[in-house]
């Protein structure tokens, strides 16, 4: 059991697409599970990361949690992958960076068609939201980067191999997409 | 002047008034490029094309071939250079490849996977830039201009319109058009224009054509851009 290559993954400011196309590699995670055991994960819901060998970050970094746990990750993770459009370059959740925080929050939450009841949400509880959205190169040192919205379930299956196998990961032409 | 030269190693012929990359083209060389199209006058901007020509670093669009040059292309310093150039250019405009028309069919995305482009490297700009729609079959979105000029090139010189030109200078660059308002719809650019067809980005889209092939089937999905640039017919020369 100790033998095995711990893996932590998580969703930052992603939509958890990623971590359905890593699902996609079906009946192959049978063998993966072989080799490795999950740590902090969607998959587990453990709620910290410990020691691991490989730290999967899904998503951009929108809010004072995203840094946390992003920080967290890489502070155990002894190889960081920046997973997917969201993680690399900001992604969807970036597009927000054309507009300033109070303005969403305002369309959002109080001016927005069809919005009832209308008030910011500011409940201590919840992370504060950053004035943009980063990529996670921006935060922290990232090991490898896995592109694509998502990157399917092959490039999972192709880079996860090459790491685990203690191999350089590469991409074929035909798995390097951006979309 | 023809003759001969020599590009990583292998001699190839060259026409007079050929420039280095279109001698390499016509010879079957793929060299990386965005602002170059065969059949324009030569621009220089990208610098992707940048080779060694005897020893001394120059863009193979502008600089003519030469009896006897040793031009070198392919080594891992200019792979470098052209990867952080691309790099350079993701970064500094805003460019969401899942939710652009143009994926897949792009040449700012061909040119990235070329180069086994993973990550963009540098902090993002985010840079705050206009949507132009006000054309009813031309949509213009600066979020994705990389000033390659080719629109501006394909105006003045195929259209004779000069509907676009390039204003400002370092970040505060952009494109501008050529109308009272500065809006598409008061220019002379219509959907027939060359100028509508020669952006090699999202930048500049005829409406309603987009998403025709789904992903797999797109250009870039079937066939690596150097595959597609190599191919490419001298329909335009001048």
């Amino acid at each position: 059991m100790s033998n095995k290559i711990k893996i932590a993954t998580t969703s930052l400011a992603g939509c958890f697409g990623c971590h359905m196309s890593f699902l996609d590699i079906d009946e192959r995670i049978t063998a993966l599970a072989e080799v490795v055991e999950f740590d902090r994960s969607p998959l587990t819901d453990i709620e910290h990361c410990g020691p691991c060998d490989i730290g999967l970050i899904e998503g951009g970094v929108c809010n004072s949690e995203n840094v946390h746990v992003l920080r967290e990750f890489r502070k155990n993770c002894k190889v960081l992958v920046a997973v997917g459009a969201c993680a690399i370059n900001g992604g969807l959740p970036a597009l927000r960076n054309f507009v300033s925080v109070e303005a969403c929050l305002l369309e959002a939450y109080r001016d927005g068609i069809g919005v009832d009841n209308p008030q910011i949400p500011n409940d201590p509880e919840l992370p504060l939201l950053l004035d943009k959205v980063h990529p996670i190169h921006e935060i922290v040192k990232v090991d490898y980067f896995m592109p694509g919205c998502p990157p399917s379930a092959d490039v999972f299956w192709t880079f996860l191999s090459a790491l685990i196998e203690g191999r350089e990961p590469s991409l074929p032409y035909e798995l390097v997409h951006y979309d | 002047m023809s003759g001969t030269l020599t590009i990583d190693g292998k001699t190839i012929p060259f026409a007079e008034g050929q420039s280095v990359i279109e001698a390499a083209r016509c010879a079957g060389i793929y060299i990386p490029h965005l602002c170059h199209r065969p059949g324009y006058a030569p621009h220089g901007s990208c610098k992707l094309c940048t080779v060694f020509v005897n020893g001394r670093k120059t863009s193979a669009c502008t600089f003519p071939a030469a009896a006897n040059q040793n031009v070198v292309s392919d080594t891992p310093e200019l792979k470098q250079d052209r990867l952080r150039l691309t790099q350079m250019l993701f970064v500094e405009g805003n460019h969401f490849c899942p939710s652009c028309e143009k994926s897949g069919n792009c040449q700012l995305q061909g040119v990235a996977y070329h180069l086994r482009m993973l990550d963009n490297h540098y902090p993002h700009f985010y840079p705050q830039r206009e949507v132009d729609a006000s054309h009813p079959d031309i949509l213009l979105d600066h979020n994705r201009c990389i000033f390659c000029n080719l629109c501006v090139r394909a105006s003045r010189d195929k259209d004779g319109k000069n509907v676009f030109a390039i204003a400002g200078r370092g970040i505060n660059k952009r494109l501008i058009v050529n109308s009272a308002s500065g809006k598409l719809k008061d220019s002379a650019i219509s959907v027939e224009d060359e100028a509508t067809r020669v952006c090699p980005t999202g930048a500049i889209l005829i409406k309603r054509s987009g998403y025709q092939l789904p992903i797999g089937q797109r250009l870039y999905d079937q066939h690596q851009i150097s595959e597609v640039a190599l191919s490419m017919q001298d329909d335009h020369e001048q």
